[in-house]
């Protein structure tokens, strides 16, 4: 991967500086929502694409991961009043131990194979969760409520926090994916994607960089997930550890363009946007007008645009020069 | 307790030929495309729905309904194919991955649009009742789409053994660049395929519909259980997806007799990982 070139730098220290200043110029609720919102599936797509992009394990169960951290966390503050600072490490470290603990059995499965058996394994811990009376099972989790301050992750007057926070974990997200893509791990990665067995022959341990890039794409999907436990202060399986959300993450890795470090950042600044927009306009009365708009709309980008919005660009990007 | 844990194999079985019919279909379309069709649990719930609505509007028996449901789904199969699949299949693979799913999520709501999110059920038919054997009972309309469901099977398996198109399906399975030399349009048995995959679960909502609930989700939980049979069963594997079907069916309610009833499901999944780690290809894959 070639180095940033300096007009990449300016692009981006200009939409980092505009990131920054938004909450000081935008201060209604509904459009940091969306803001926050797509930071945080930007970081779930970023993940996702350690695995799915770069080393071609497309997992459909990201969800379990987002679900296991927001719970580890929640739990912890919940049972024995863990700062939820350490309950993020927490829970990064238990969903990569999970992770590693089914991505060993699954590291010789190949693409359709992985992508359902990833479902098969999301399933099996959402319906877990729903029976688990030790975090309530279907009923769901509150969590305590707090005194405002950074070290209690939490904020009760302003959403301003939230935004800056995820926008920081988006950024961290980036680095491991920038770092990871640019590295020698990459490459192996890369070589695992375009052939299980020729990157075998080759000397590259597949099953040990397999298991490395599922393992750090849940431990950074877990960090979302208790970031989305101290915003909403509230979670059941239902809400997150759903196959909608798994595909959610998908889908927009896959609009943005798989494969590349900000493809997953652009794909989530297009669809969640549109998602969250037709859900409030539409989505009111439960005609299912919103998701049926949303499932055209992914049904055509696929046929038409496969490539992701990435790739658009950076074709158009090849004309110009 | 024998008593009851020969009904709950019974009910096994029954669920589990209605779980052959539907995975069979899906098993087609894998095998012959190399697609997973997200969207297959979709179909089942259209059969359904056409079932539903034969009967509510017409007042036509869903046992009636079947060659209707059989026929629009074929084509219904055959139409997505052309006009979205086909376009895909040469493309990345993530994007024949993800298109199927966008077409279950615009079906599953398209009804929701058309006829809201209530649950319905068709009232007893021709099909009601239960035949009693001493201490087991056997629901008539479980058992009828169980028979149902083997007849249908045994027909497509014949079909595709002893037909010219059958055998062309098989080859084009086996070897495409191979049947594509021996002067099959493969393009059209992919979209035949594809028709009939849609069909055959067409056929199984319309036995699905005289006793199970129908809803516009319907299709979610079956989808994902007929994915995990087909892997279970092996790739693209008529026989092993019928197999596979039952052993999930019996699974199922053997798990929930003797663990959880909550954690049936989470069996079947169980067993499908298991499966696959100590045997990738599947049951009957090679």
């Amino acid at each position: 991967m070639k180095d940033l070139s300096l007009k990449q730098i300016t692009v981006g220290l200009a939409v980092m500086a505009l990131l920054l200043i938004f909450p000081m110029v935008v201060t209604q609720i509904f459009p940091l929502q969306i803001m926050i919102l797509v930071f945080m599936y930007a970081m779930l797509g970023v993940a996702w694409n350690i695995m799915g992009g770069y080393a071609g394990m497309f997992s459909f169960g990201q969800a379990a991961f987002f679900g296991i951290g927001a719970y580890t966390s929640s739990f912890l503050l919940m049972t024995f009043h863990v700062n939820p600072w350490i309950g993020l490490i927490a829970g990064g470290v238990v969903a990569a131990l999970v992770a590693a603990a089914i991505g060993y059995p699954c590291s010789n499965l190949r693409g359709h194979y992985f992508a359902i058996a990833s479902i098969a394994f999301a399933e099996i811990v959402r319906v877990h969760f729903n029976n688990w009376t030790l975090v309530n099972a279907a009923e769901g989790m509150s969590l305590p409520m707090l005194d405002e301050s950074f070290m209690n992750f939490m904020f009760h007057n302003s959403k301003v926090p939230y935004y800056y926070i995820m926008l920081a974990f988006l950024i961290l997200a980036l680095v491991v994916c920038y770092f990871v893509a640019t590295s020698k791990m990459g490459y192996y990665f890369r070589a695992i994607k375009e052939s299980h067995d020729v990157a075998e022959v080759l000397g590259v341990n597949v099953v040990r960089y397999r298991l490395i890039a599922i393992m750090i794409s849940a431990f950074l999907s877990a960090m979302a997930g208790t970031f989305y436990a101290q915003y909403v202060l509230y979670i059941d399986p239902e809400s997150v550890m759903l196959l909608a959300i798994s595909v959610q993450i998908v889908l927009l890795s896959m609009l943005g363009g798989a494969g590349s470090v900000m493809g997953p950042v652009i794909g989530a600044a297009v669809l969640i946007p549109i998602a969250e927009v037709t859900r409030v306009w539409l989505g009111h009365r439960g005609t299912g007008v919103d998701m049926l708009i949303y499932g055209f709309l992914i049904t055509i980008i696929s046929v038409y645009q496969p490539q992701g919005v990435w790739g658009l660009l950076s074709r158009i990007g090849n004309r110009i020069k | 307790m024998p008593e009851q844990l020969l009904q709950q194999i019974v009910n096994g079985l029954l669920i589990g030929f209605m779980y052959s019919l539907i995975a069979i279909g899906l098993t087609l379309i894998w095998g012959v495309m190399n697609i997973v069709n997200f969207a297959h649990g979709e179909f089942l719930m259209i059969g359904m729905f056409t079932s539903f609505w034969l009967f509510t509007m017409y007042g036509l028996d869903p046992l009636f309904s079947i060659p209707i449901c059989f026929l629009l789904l074929f084509l219904m199969g055959m139409f997505i194919y052309r006009f979205i699949v086909s376009k895909v299949m040469k493309g990345p693979m993530l994007a024949q991955l993800v298109v199927t799913f966008g077409i279950s999520i615009f079906l599953s709501n398209l009804a929701v649009y058309l006829w809201t999110p209530d649950f319905r059920l068709i009232p007893p038919t021709i099909l009601q009742g239960t035949w009693e054997f001493g201490e087991l009972n056997l629901s008539i309309p479980k058992t009828v789409a169980s028979i149902g469901s083997i007849i249908t099977s045994v027909c497509l398996f014949l079909f595709l053994r002893k037909s010219k198109t059958g055998k062309a399906i098989l080859a084009t399975e086996m070897d495409r660049e191979a049947a594509l030399l021996m002067g099959i349009n493969t393009e059209r048995i992919n979209s035949l395929s594809f028709g009939i995959g849609a069909a055959l679960v067409g056929v199984a909502g319309a036995f699905l519909s005289t006793y199970y609930y129908i809803y516009p989700q319907v299709g979610g939980l079956f989808g994902l259980i007929a994915f995990s049979i087909v892997a279970l069963g092996g790739f693209g594997s008529i026989e092993g997806a019928f197999i596979a079907g039952v052993l999930v069916g019996l699974a199922q309610t053997l798990g929930g007799f003797f663990f959880d009833p909550a954690y049936k499901y989470a069996i079947v999944f169980m067993i499908y990982l298991i499966t696959i780690w100590i045997r990738p290809q599947g049951l009957l894959g090679w």
